[in-house]
């Protein structure tokens, strides 16, 4: 303390006291659930402890049996090409749909609950919904899909069949990327209203300089919206990375055939919970929060550059 | 939009149409399933309007639960602590962060920020280690008291709102000496109810779809919420009677739906509003 402020608060330290007093629920919540468990995580990942007993260290050993343990490896691969695949696909479906609820063909508020509804369906209704829609012989995909793939075969005399999504090891994630495509509404939502916000003009003169639509997609819609699909992306991005619930409900509580629907999340899960390996699954966590960190700094600095700001 | 052509808007309301019906029959499978018979689930081709419809369903799907009422009080009760607790206390913080100045604020809400990147997750076994410490494993308090801490998303969208309000609003109060928790309260508060609501909805519909709390944190089935005993019918049960599991599901929906049928425009907005600031 300065001195000479002795026992008078002066206006400069009441407003700090008096800000830190709003925030405080905030501070507390921070140590108690943010702050402790992280270094806690950081501690335990160098221990054998399984709840019950107190941890016991030892060093850089789960970090060694991670390396070497292919469970892992097929959890982050998994979690990656989920990534990978889900979020262009699902950036590219979002963005289509708000482009066409954006023309003026009517019925706009209609279709956009319609294309908004499904990501409003819990995680529990969704994967068991799902499970059913994806069951190789009775389950709406397959029963679509049948009538094309018996066209194929008597045309070109052959026996393909549609794939028995969540029991065929190699189908299984894909089944889980088509669930989570029908979930997209809330990007489309935020999408629609940042189509919105570009101004008319842009695509007036974009107009009489003769452009294509395709060009006007590319050089005005893209660049105009590229703020909003950057914030998009970085959401879906941190959330595929901790997929948990839907693949896991999907599965039955288990992880899939062949562990095909196995996520960082869940291999967590397994063995904190299952397994009441702490240790283990707290270097899985700290593994999980230094992908999202990293592929989050990643996005940033990528979007530093490709973003396009208005008025900057 | 004059120039548009006529071939250009029936192109665009062929494919709405077709998406819509696309996007809408996942749904229409999940109640036409509900109202079957069990051997129509199976039938091929597959029967589209089961009739007479089988309403009987959802009563034994209930049943079939266990405690449906039980766990529906549970669900909702969930949902409305952690509503009460995260509107009240991130609008508290928001306020902190947005209209006080104060040394260290802004180098404090970055590392608000920072902690959206914090997954659960990661954090899930040390918050079980601690709750167990404090004998709440078995309660359902892990899965509201931290509620009541501010969220920081929740926070994130409320400082938005409270900087968009005009300074004079609070500076005459000021002048009069009124107290600052005054200001909050009374003028402040009342002024961000649109806020207020579209967080709230957020954090109903967070809670109400929750499935992986309650699966860590609560041990009793008399404690379980819908998505639990929802999930216990579908790993008991063999034989997969689909109409039970679908009627089921078809409750544990509808609240969502419900709720956002009758907050449609605040909810959209809401979702809107975070991502364009």
């Amino acid at each position: 303390m300065e001195p000479g402020a002795g026992s008078v608060i002066r206006p400069a330290h009441r407003s700090t006291l008096q800000g830190l007093l709003f925030v405080a629920p905030w501070i507390a919540g921070f140590l108690v659930f943010n702050l402790y468990p992280f270094c806690a995580s950081v501690w335990f990942s160098l221990c054998d402890y399984s709840v019950l007993s107190q941890p016991v260290y030892l060093g850089s050993k789960n970090f060694q049996d991670l390396l070497h343990d292919p469970v892992f490896w097929q959890a982050l691969k998994n979690t990656l090409l989920f990534a990978a695949v889900s979020i262009p696909l699902g950036t590219a479906v979002s963005i289509g749909l708000a482009i066409l609820l954006n023309q003026p063909a009517g019925a706009q508020g209609l279709f956009r609950t319609l294309f908004f509804l499904p990501c409003l369906v819990p995680a529990i209704s969704l994967a068991i919904l799902w499970q059913w829609m994806l069951n190789g012989q009775m389950g709406l995909v397959n029963m679509a899909l049948r009538p094309w793939f018996d066209g194929l075969n008597s045309l070109f005399d052959c026996s393909l069949r549609p794939p028995d999504w969540l029991n065929d090891p190699s189908w299984a994630l894909w089944g889980l990327i088509l669930t989570g495509l029908w979930g997209t509404g809330q990007a489309m939502v935020i999408y629609l209203a940042g189509l919105q916000e570009i101004p008319e003009e842009l695509y007036e003169a974009a107009s009489l300089d003769g452009t294509s639509a395709w060009q006007r997609f590319l050089h005005v819609t893209l660049p105009m919206l590229s703020p909003v699909i950057f914030f998009n992306v970085l959401m879906g991005l941190i959330g595929a990375l901790q997929t948990f619930a839907v693949p896991y409900i999907l599965t039955g509580g288990g992880d899939g055939p062949g562990r095909s629907l196995l996520f960082l999340a869940t291999y967590i899960y397994q063995n904190a919970f299952d397994f009441w390996n702490m240790g283990y699954a707290s270097a899985l966590a700290l593994v999980l929060f230094l992908m999202i960190t990293v592929l989050t700094l990643a996005a940033v600095r990528f979007g530093e550059k490709k973003v396009h700001y208005q008025g900057r | 939009m004059n120039k548009t052509s006529f071939l250009h808007l029936w192109v665009c309301r062929i494919l709405l149409a077709g998406l819509g019906l696309l996007f809408s029959l996942p749904f229409f499978w999940m109640i036409s399933t509900s109202l079957k018979p069990l051997r129509e689930t199976m039938k091929m081709p597959p029967v589209w309007l089961p009739i007479p419809p089988q309403w009987q369903n959802y009563p034994e799907a209930m049943a079939a639960m266990g405690p449906f009422w039980l766990y529906a009080a549970n669900s909702l009760s969930l949902a409305v602590l952690n509503v009460l607790g995260t509107v009240l206390s991130s609008a508290v913080v928001a306020y902190g962060f947005s209209r006080l100045e104060w040394r260290g604020r802004d180098g404090l809400f970055f590392v608000l920020l920072m902690t959206m990147m914090i997954p659960f997750p990661v954090v899930m076994v040390p918050l079980y280690g601690l709750f167990r410490e404090l004998g709440w494993i078995g309660t359902m308090k892990p899965l509201w008291a931290p509620a009541f801490f501010a969220g920081a998303f929740n926070v994130f969208l409320l400082r938005q709102f409270f900087l968009g309000l005009p300074r004079d609003l609070t500076d005459a109060a000021r002048i009069d000496g009124c107290s600052e928790f005054r200001i909050f309260w009374q003028i402040i508060l009342p002024l961000a109810r649109p806020a207020l609501l579209t967080v709230a909805l957020f954090q109903f519909m967070a809670t109400w779809n929750d499935f992986l709390g309650p699966l860590i944190f609560l041990a009793r089935e008399e404690q379980y919420t819908l998505a639990l005993g929802l999930q216990a019918l579908q790993s008991t049960i063999s034989g997969t009677p689909w109409h039970h599991l679908m009627a089921a599901s078809t409750l544990v929906v509808l609240p969502a739906i419900l709720l956002f049928f009758f907050t449609q425009k605040t909810f959209l907005r809401g979702i809107a509003t975070t991502g364009l600031k």
